[in-house]
């Protein structure tokens, strides 16, 4: 069990049944008030980002997720992978590849994210995420595209970001 | 890790300075109470930090500032530090400082008056444009950006998540908003309005949406006072948390006569990290704790 002090930056949960990720999270509290922890978080079956404030002392569970190695095959409308111990192929949807079908390569090993659904405890390929891609040596042939450009918050002004290197020794 | 740079801390000395002729210059004498204190307020939301010898960190210097108000000082403050625990975030420290005063003759419309010119002189020293203050009555405000007023029916629970998820974000938007009049269950040492007694003197500045100043005028009533502290108690333990020793001496100079006052709690660091343009306390923080 996690509570709400232990939300930071990565940390996977289940919510309402379904495994997020936190991309980010806040400490808030008013003066006279109740503290509450305010979150992003990317729901990592459907890839949507959801807010959510909890009250000081939530409690939550570990997302159940583990982790798979898998070969990618090729793709057409689904993407097709095979689990590189017992050989099974499973295929996946363009969401649940999300961006990492930027980066795919036939025959590139990747690790999958699977999210085990219920107490029988069987691992259930409905929901699948990138944790992250591993490109094997033999595959490094072509250069992989640039991931999609991303809003960059403008520079600090720099006399405010001296580095730690210009302070004194305290 | 964030950690404030050399400059930082010269404007934020700077700063300081200015703050410090600001309450010279209007009569104020500085004063330093203990940090280390055996009793306290209890309060439902603030844990206070204890230490091993059973003493704890002082999560406000209100109690003992008060007492030197009703033993005849009419004009303090205090710059000094305070500990609440299990409070850390981008505005939030376990040890903060923090800047505290106390006028007597004075209500919280006053002080709303005196926290606005203290920003005022502070804006340049900290390079910034001084900002259109803009004051709102907490209903006005809940009524904008949560679509209800929340003194004739609080709910607190209701009013805490309404505040910092839609009433906050809202505030950002407007530079420095005194949201003022609370409803009287926020507001644990605020005297109530006599007009209204569902309202708190009470008021808050907020500079781009974040919190930096609580007031109020001074509840002087001690019986009044006593059974909020009781009532806090008692929501302390049915939210399975520890009560705490009413600080009785302070109770004491409550009932020897706390003349009619208003003070005013202010976030230095975030004060100052507020007005010097950073987004978050370890700016301007010479060691934020993570930095221990």
């Amino acid at each position: 069990m996690y509570e709400t002090s232990d939300l930071r930056k990565n940390l996977k949960i289940q919510i309402e049944g379904d495994p997020y990720v936190v991309v980010d999270c806040q400490f808030v509290k008013p003066g006279k008030g109740v503290a509450f922890t305010r979150t992003k978080m990317r729901n990592m079956i459907t890839g949507n980002v959801v807010e959510r404030t909890f009250r000081s002392g939530e409690k939550f569970q570990p997302a159940d997720l583990v982790e798979q190695k898998m070969q990618f095959m090729y793709a057409d409308e689904m993407y097709h992978f095979m689990n590189t111990e017992t050989y099974e192929q499973l295929e996946f949807n363009e969401n649940q590849v999300g961006d990492a079908r930027l980066f795919l390569l036939e025959n590139l090993h990747v690790d999958v994210l699977f999210f085990k659904d219920g107490p029988s405890g069987s691992r259930c390929p409905r929901s699948s995420r990138w944790s992250s891609l591993r490109r094997s040596p033999e595959s490094r042939v072509t250069r992989p595209p640039e991931p999609p450009s991303r809003p960059s918050s403008p520079p600090a002004p720099s006399s405010r970001y001296l580095s730690s290197s210009t302070r004194a020794t305290r | 890790m964030a950690f404030a740079t050399i400059e930082t801390l010269a404007l934020r000395h700077r700063m300081l300075s200015a703050l410090r002729r600001f309450f010279d210059s209007a009569g104020y004498v500085e004063v330093e109470t203990p940090v280390l204190v055996p009793r306290t307020v209890p309060e439902l939301h603030i844990d206070l930090v204890r230490t091993t010898t059973g003493l704890y960190l002082a999560a406000s210097p209100e109690p003992q500032m008060k007492r030197l108000v009703a033993s005849g000082m009419e004009r303090i403050y205090q710059v000094g530090h305070a500990f609440r625990a299990g409070e850390r975030g981008r505005w939030h420290g376990v040890e903060f400082s923090i800047l505290e005063w106390y006028r007597t003759g004075a209500g919280y419309r006053d002080l709303m008056d005196e926290v606005e010119a203290l920003v005022t002189v502070l804006c340049p020293v900290a390079g910034r444009d001084v900002p259109a203050f803009v004051r709102m009555s907490v209903d006005d405000a809940f009524e904008r950006w949560a679509g209800y007023r929340p003194s004739g029916h609080m709910d607190a629970g209701r009013f805490d998540r309404d505040l910092v998820e839609r009433v906050e974000p809202g505030l950002s938007a407007l530079g420095a908003v005194m949201l003022f009049d609370y409803p009287a269950a926020a507001a644990s040492l605020a005297k109530l309005r006599r007009d209204d007694p569902g309202l708190a003197e009470r008021f808050e500045l907020y500079v781009d949406g974040i919190e930096i100043a609580n007031g109020f005028t001074e509840l002087t009533d001690v019986a009044e006072q006593r059974a909020r502290f009781d009532e806090a108690n008692a929501a302390r333990r049915a939210d399975g948390r520890e009560a705490y020793d009413v600080d009785t001496r302070f109770l004491s100079a409550l009932e020897r006569g706390l003349p009619s006052c208003a003070g005013v709690a202010v976030g230095l660091d975030r004060l100052v990290a507020v007005l010097a343009g950073f987004g978050g306390i370890d700016d301007v923080m010479s060691h934020p704790f993570e930095e221990l």
